[in-house]
């Protein structure tokens, strides 16, 4: 018996990520000074994007059950970089509401792993390994605010309500593995291209996508499976909502993205499947979101809408669509994570969320902060030239391009209530006296500064010069190959 | 030089930033001094990229100018690029040179405000965006100019916001305007998707040939930019932002929705000739739209007593004839009217300022009276402004409003007949203002005995506006038109032929016209000097068509029943179904039936686990049913 | 193909058959005789009392836990050895990284003190 040749090059980023998990765990039992943690949390995050980067292996490896193609690749930099951001976000907070920073640093890494292998995986038993494995981390991430009742509720709720998912996701690879014999991506591919209609049980492939969806679909928080998101970004410390509202999407969206492409059929009633989906999901996010007191939970509905909008690059099921799809992704991972970074330095150390009445006349006391967050805020109404509109344009003209004007007519209608609650939020800030204390705000530390900084300047930056984010985006796409 | 004209976008930019970064260190004086010289840098640069076109000959007088490759999506590629045509160099000229004078009547009338600094980031922010709209060589980057101006325009409608007024105009407007751009956004979507060019270049060489005239696409582009324009540009049915606009600041007032934003609408149709020549039916509509909006907003103007709200309306009126020159192919002419506009509007709304300063902020003209006796060279300008505004014969106005009407009657002799009656309305409310706020007996004598002249440099750029106002009439005569020749290559890149007008219907039209002017201007005297009864006996035979009108037609109240209550109700009831702070509000906003769903959603929402799941079996189900049934 | 699918129907079928059958028959065939003692739930006469579910020391779950993690990690080991001469040094490495990790896990639950009984 010959041993199958593993290219262990292949998943240096994710031995790094490991390796480095169980590192900060051993170093939490001798470190005094915690913050050493996630400075090798920062080292870990910072050696792994390297490895993405710059070991670049073509072929799928480890028997075809990962592929380290373009999308995974741009998938991977996205991930690395929300963890990056999330982990300087926590340097400063952790003690809030933990006193062990180490296992927060080392669950953050280990979901983060979790996510590559998702966002690479080229079999169904990978893809759902990658799952589990980002779940349980995330599950304990969002209870780790142990004396918040809202905190251990949130992580109650999500790891019930993950589990049903998990089951609806489970058995929906059982029913493709029926219908095509195979639990691998290409392998499915070719089985549904040569000879679709002699597999016995054929039929129970859309059945076991749509089971999938399901899947997806909650951790994308699409409605209706959404119900847990305001509650649990609620509830979460907020750098782990932060982190999971970004990082989360995009490994699950490139997956779903890979999914699809394998099981794609170009028909029709699929695509009306997404659309239908993308609709319900943006209206229903942006009205809830009108009215909330929270922004954690205005933010949270907020995400909802932005899968919405993300789900209609796919449901437009062209190039284009997804193309603007993963663009929207990148974008999102910066305007998302610097809102809710800004949310952070704005929250009372013995709070874990910010209610829009503490935030009015926000300028007077923090300018900076109230400048950053409106810059946080346009980006995610839409407003050119920074990246939120470039995503809408994309998938919204890839949905036209795909004969689906009225899906982009439902999606810029959208971002038009959308304006009311992201604008609410600046008028606040600016205008109307102030009511919180100055004395309420902690001092904004370095990190946190640097993460908005990294976070507002990305906004900007992606959004005016986009030629070498496209070109890889493109590349990405071009090798799905979709038919 | 043309090479150069980037620097136009570079001195606003750095404006910006250097104020914004350390304008409060820098302190009131400094950054009055730098936010004005920047823009007169812009202003000198236009003018060197101006004098160089013209020393080309004709058909090389459009140039672009690269400032780098902003995306890539396989073969359709967008340029961050400028584009120096006839155009976009007078629209850049009279952007810089309002604007310039703006500042500098800025820096004198905002000088007490604590937030100087601020003001004049914004200030130079706008100026920034709007030559960004007006050099955009392609859709995109006049869209990042479009929503720029909106923005800065939110920002500085609010400026004062500790008025609560002031804080819902710049929401009204901001809201407002998105409903507009959207139409924008999506026409941009369907040329990409036709043309797969956004290059204003591409798009006019390529659309005849891709969309035959008259076809479905370019006349749904072409309405959907219509859609736009009536946001931006405050046309029916979405002017109401406007009038409340005048909460901001007076020169913001002048400088962004008299001068320069809300003209960017009829920029975009004027720059889009080639696709509304393509959809005769759309410049149709354009027409109508503009004529009608003319009309109601002129009727409007004539019973508001605040003198910055007569404006306001005015101005809606206006630039209702500048898309009825738009839409009826008369795209010289309309630009030829955005320009005189922006002088005298510009000029009108200063002197305004003027008068609200030196009566410490009042603006009823029921309060005024006899001002011309305490401010002179503000009652000149004024004056000058009024008669511009009005058509009287040899200012500027006469001659932009007269091309108008004349290339309406030969296109739609019914909206000429409105055009006609709408210009004998504006004559009549332009001179109303100055007969009732100069004229007259003074009303509030402790207001009037403490009114006192604006210091100098509010009066000097009132007076070169008000030159301005005069002679830039004289670009435009009949017959002998320069601007005409000098701007149509612009819109007929094919170089269509000119047509020839005959020039004695022109001569007698302009007659026409003129008489209409000074009929109002004799009617206003009649009305507000002679029988100052007239107008109550007037407004008491209206009855209830009368306070339709002083009502602004109730535009408002129905905006508000229709759209605004059920869309944020229906927000309150949806986010109350998961939220248990925000039942109460579900409960209150829709009574009756509301009120029960409310109930059950009380009773739904407690957070249970067990209702999640079951949302997420029920759509499963209904997922699962779709795709196996297909 | 669905007829290689056969065996596996028909041994469902036994299956439920047969756990039918067994319950079935017994309960159709067995006798019943009441008696108070009988249907207490505990028939070894030890008393119920208090409700049913009752509140367990958070330290139970704990050892639980860590147990079945364990517990369950060490059967891996099984298929392991019957192949370890075959996959020689490197299945050693590999089966030391593995026992490694869960190493790690097991000093950073013991030094967090989750064996000890409070």
């Amino acid at each position: 018996m010959t041993l199958p040749t593993l290219n262990f090059l292949a998943i240096l980023p994710l031995l790094i990520l490991v390796a480095a998990t169980l590192l900060v765990l051993l170093a939490d039992l001798v470190v005094r000074n915690k913050r050493v943690l996630t400075f090798l949390g920062l080292l870990a995050v910072a050696a792994s994007l390297a490895a993405v980067l710059l070991v670049r292996p073509a072929a799928p490896t480890f028997q075809g059950m990962t592929l380290a193609d373009e999308l995974g690749l741009f998938a991977s930099v996205a991930i690395l970089v929300a963890t990056g951001l999330a982990l300087l976000l926590a340097l400063e907070r952790t003690s809030d509401f933990t006193r062990r920073p180490g296992a927060y640093v080392a669950l953050l890494l280990l979901a983060t792993a979790g996510m590559i292998v998702m966002a690479k995986a080229s079999d169904f038993i990978t893809i759902f390994l990658g799952l589990e494995i980002l779940s349980l981390s995330l599950y304990i991430l969002v209870g780790f605010a142990q004396r918040d009742a809202r905190s251990n509720e949130a992580a109650l709720k999500y790891f019930l309500l993950g589990a049903f998912a998990s089951g609806f996701f489970l058995y929906g690879m059982a029913l493709i593995y029926a219908a095509t014999g195979s639990t691998n991506l290409a392998e499915i591919s070719k089985g549904i291209a040569s000879h679709s209609a002699s597999l016995p049980f054929a039929p129970l492939l859309p059945i076991g996508v749509g089971l999938l969806l399901v899947g997806y679909g909650f951790k994308l928080a699409l409605v209706p499976f959404h119900m847990w998101t305001p509650d649990v970004y609620q509830g979460a410390p907020t750098s782990v909502t932060a982190f999971m509202s970004v990082a989360t999407k995009t490994a699950a969206f490139a997956s779903l993205i890979r999914v699809l492409a394998a099981v794609w059929s170009g028909d029709r009633p699929w695509l009306l499947a997404l659309a239908g989906l993308a609709v319900v999901t943006m209206t229903l996010g942006n009205l809830a979101a009108l009215r909330q007191t929270s922004l954690k939970r205005m933010l949270a509905y907020s995400s909802i809408a932005h899968a919405g909008y993300v789900l209609t690059g796919l449901a437009a099921g062209n190039d284009r669509g997804f193309e603007g799809a993963l663009y929207y992704l990148i974008a999102y991972t910066f305007m998302n994570l610097g809102a809710f970074a800004t949310i952070q330095a704005v929250q009372r150390r013995d709070q874990n969320d910010v209610t829009t009445e503490q935030i009015t006349g926000l300028s007077t006391q923090r300018p900076g902060l109230a400048l950053l967050m409106t810059v946080f805020m346009f980006a995610l109404t839409g407003m050119p030239p920074l990246v939120g509109f470039f995503g809408k344009l994309y998938v919204f003209s890839g949905a036209v391009q795909g004969g689906m004007t009225w899906l982009a007519i439902v999606g810029v209608i959208n971002s038009a209530i959308a304006a009311y609650y992201y604008l609410r939020v600046t008028v606040l800030m600016y205008m109307g006296g102030a009511t919180a204390a100055a004395g309420d705000i902690p001092r904004t530390g370095w990190a946190v500064w640097t993460t908005l900084v990294i976070t507002a300047v990305a906004t900007l930056a992606l959004g005016l010069w986009q030629q070498p984010w496209m070109e890889s985006i493109r590349e990405a796409v071009t090798l799905l190959a979709l038919r | 030089m043309l090479d150069y004209a980037w620097l136009m976008l570079l001195f606003p930019a750095l404006g910006t930033l250097i104020i914004s970064l350390f304008g409060t260190r820098l302190g009131k004086r400094a950054v009055s001094i730098l936010a004005p010289a920047m823009v007169f840098l812009s202003f000198v640069v236009a003018v060197a990229a101006f004098v160089s076109l013209l020393g080309l000959p004709v058909d090389e007088r459009s140039r672009e100018v690269t400032l780098w490759r902003w995306m890539v999506v396989g073969n359709f590629s967008v340029d961050a690029a400028l584009l120096l045509d006839q155009l976009s160099i007078t629209m850049a000229l009279a952007v810089t040179c309002v604007g310039f004078l703006i500042h500098v009547y800025s820096a004198g009338y905002m000088h007490d405000d604590e937030r100087v600094p601020r003001y004049f980031a914004f200030l130079n922010l706008f100026i920034l965006a709007m030559l960004t709209l007006v050099l955009a060589n392609n859709y995109l980057l006049l869209f990042v100019g479009w929503e720029g101006v909106g923005l800065v325009s939110y920002l500085l409608i609010g400026f004062w916001f500790e008025k609560p007024a002031a804080a819902d105009a710049g929401k009204k407007a901001f809201i407002v305007n998105r409903v507009g751009d959207f139409g924008l956004l999506l026409a941009i979507m369907f040329i990409w998707t036709g043309i797969g060019s956004l290059r204003f270049a591409d798009v006019f060489a390529l659309a005849p040939q891709v969309w035959p005239a008259g076809s479905a696409v370019v006349g749904a582009v072409t309405l959907l930019m219509l859609l736009a324009s009536t946001g931006k540009s405050a046309q029916i049915p979405l002017y109401v932002w406007l009038p409340d606009a005048m909460e901001g600041p007076t020169p913001v007032s002048a400088l962004i929705h008299a001068a320069t934003m809300v003209t960017a609408g009829v920029y975009m149709i004027a720059r889009s000739a080639v696709l509304f020549d393509l959809a005769p039916a759309s410049g149709n509509w354009v027409a109508w739209v503009g004529v009608l909006t003319a009309f109601f907003a002129g009727t409007i103007a004539l019973t508001q007593t605040d003198l910055k709200r007569i404006l306001a309306y005015s101005t809606v009126s206006q630039l209702g004839f500048m898309f009825i020159a738009v839409g009826v192919g008369a795209y010289a002419a309309g630009i030829f009217h955005l320009v005189t506009h922006a002088f005298f509007k510009a000029l009108l709304f200063l002197s305004a300022g003027s008068v609200m300063h030196a009566l410490n902020g009042e603006l009823d003209i029921r309060k005024m009276g006899n001002l011309r006796v305490k401010l002179p060279t503000t009652y000149w300008t004024f004056l000058v402004g009024a008669a511009a505004l009005a058509g009287i014969p040899l200012f500027s106005g006469f001659f932009s409003k007269d091309a108008i009407l004349f290339a309406a009657f030969e296109k739609q002799l019914p909206v000429w007949i409105i055009g006609v009656i709408t210009a004998f309305i504006t004559a009549l409310y332009s001179f109303r203002m100055v007969f009732v706020t100069f004229w007259g007996q003074e009303r509030d004598r402790r207001l009037f005995n403490h009114a006192h002249e604006s210091p100098r440099v509010v009066t000097i750029p009132l007076i070169i506006l008000a030159v301005g106002a005069v002679l830039t009439g004289y670009i435009g005569l009949p017959a002998i038109s320069a601007i005409d020749g000098w701007l149509a290559p612009a819109f007929h890149p094919a170089g269509a032929a000119a047509e020839t007008h005959s020039v004695a219907l022109e001569l007698i039209l302009l007659v026409v016209s003129g008489l209409i002017a000074l009929a109002g201007v004799f009617a206003a005297y009649q009305a507000y000097m002679v029988d100052p009864d007239l107008p109550k006996r007037v407004r008491a035979s209206l009855g209830r068509v009368g306070r339709l009108v002083e009502n602004k037609y109730y535009i408002d109240e129905i905006y508000d029943m229709f759209v605004v209550n059920p869309l944020r109700d229906l927000g309150g009831w949806l986010g109350g179904v998961f939220d248990r702070r925000g039942i109460d509000g579900a409960v209150n906003g829709l009574a009756g039936v509301t009120g029960w769903l409310g109930a059950q959603a009380r009773r739904l929402q407690t957070g249970m686990v067990g209702l999640y799941a079951l949302a997420m079996l029920f759509g499963a189900v209904a997922l699962l049913a779709w795709l196996a049934t297909r | 193909m669905p007829e290689g699918y056969l065996p596996i129907l028909v041994m469902v079928i036994i299956a439920s058959a047969f756990a039918v059958i067994a319950l079935g028959v017994s309960a159709l065939l067995g006798p019943r005789r009441h008696n108070p003692a009988k249907d207490e739930p505990y028939e070894s006469g030890i008393l119920p009392f208090g409700d049913a579910r009752r509140r367990f020391p958070i330290q139970f779950y704990v050892v639980a836990v860590l147990f079945i993690l364990f517990d369950v990690e060490i059967i891996l080991m099984y298929p392991w050895a019957m192949m370890a001469r075959r996959l020689g040094l490197f299945g050693l490495i590999q089966m030391g990284i593995f026992v490694a990790i869960l190493l790690v896990g097991f000093v950073y639950a013991w030094k967090n003190d989750a064996f000890k009984w409070q």
